[in-house]
């Protein structure tokens, strides 16, 4: 019951920043929903039983290509309309408020902490080696997908070049 | 299986309406996570790992491509100082 309630909260989110992605006028704000999406879409893996692939979701796309997303937007250079700051305060009060709310989570963590700290973390080590799926993972790429694998390294380093190749102002 | 689906859709719905190419490139993405949900839901479904492999490689597709697709941007807006895809143009005969 509780998975099923997570599940349908975790796919309206992805649906919704989805949705959001592709609507947005902004481009950096679109990167940005972006990044919400693929964050979303990991904790979708990890409901499904896929921690590794959420680790890898969390490094490769939010980390590494969202960030060249972003380089490009901001390379590319659009005319867009200057801001309207109607109100400055507004995101000044805005970040304050998150600020706070942090805080508050910090310390509130903070003081559970204090209150009961051992059982939980053992309980949490003892729990973490036994989830196999990483190293089943790495079983079947590693015998049964080598040669894939090897050929997706391959193309990774054409792309790689060829990448480089383009976006050089002069050979 | 409905969520995969729903997100393949707005991936392609993105892809055919918006006239800003990174904004088609990030639909783009949205296509191939859509297929990635697809594929673990199927692994856990049967309980069969093969699938997270194959999720592994789609990931290094998505990105070799996004550097390729974005590297190619660069050099285009480079040129003709636009990303709408109704100006590029350049190999209409």
């Amino acid at each position: 019951m509780g998975e099923a309630i997570a599940f349908y909260t975790i796919a309206a989110f992805v649906l919704g920043f989805a949705v959001l992605v592709v609507s947005t006028k902004d481009t950096v704000h679109s990167v940005l929903f972006l990044v919400l999406d693929f964050l979303f879409v990991a904790a979708l893996y990890v409901l499904l039983g896929a921690q590794f692939l959420a680790a890898i979701q969390v490094l490769v796309y939010a980390g590494g290509i969202v960030v060249l997303y972003l380089f490009v937007v901001m390379l590319v250079n659009l005319k867009r309309p200057p801001e309207a700051h109607q109100d400055p305060n507004r995101r000044g009060k805005l970040g304050f408020a998150l600020s706070a709310a942090v805080l508050a989570e910090l310390g509130a963590i903070a003081a559970f902490g204090y209150v009961r700290p051992a059982p939980a973390l053992a309980q949490a080590t003892q729990v973490l080696p036994v989830s196999g799926n990483t190293e089943e993972v790495g079983w079947l790429l590693y015998t049964s997908y080598l040669i894939p694998f090897e050929i997706a390294s391959m193309l990774l380093l054409v792309a790689m070049i060829g990448a480089i190749i383009l976006a050089k102002r002069e050979l | 299986m409905l969520l995969s689906a729903a997100l393949f859709m707005i991936g392609v719905i993105g892809v055919m309406v918006r006239r800003n190419i990174i904004i088609i490139f990030m639909s783009i993405e949205l296509i191939l996570n859509a297929v990635n949900i697809n594929l673990v839901a199927f692994s856990k479904e049967l309980q069969n790992a093969v699938g997270q492999v194959f999720v592994v490689f789609v990931i290094a597709v998505a990105a070799a491509e996004a550097a390729v697709g974005l590297g190619i941007i660069l050099a285009f807006y480079r040129n003709k100082e636009t990303v709408n895809i109704d100006e590029m143009n350049l190999m209409r005969w």
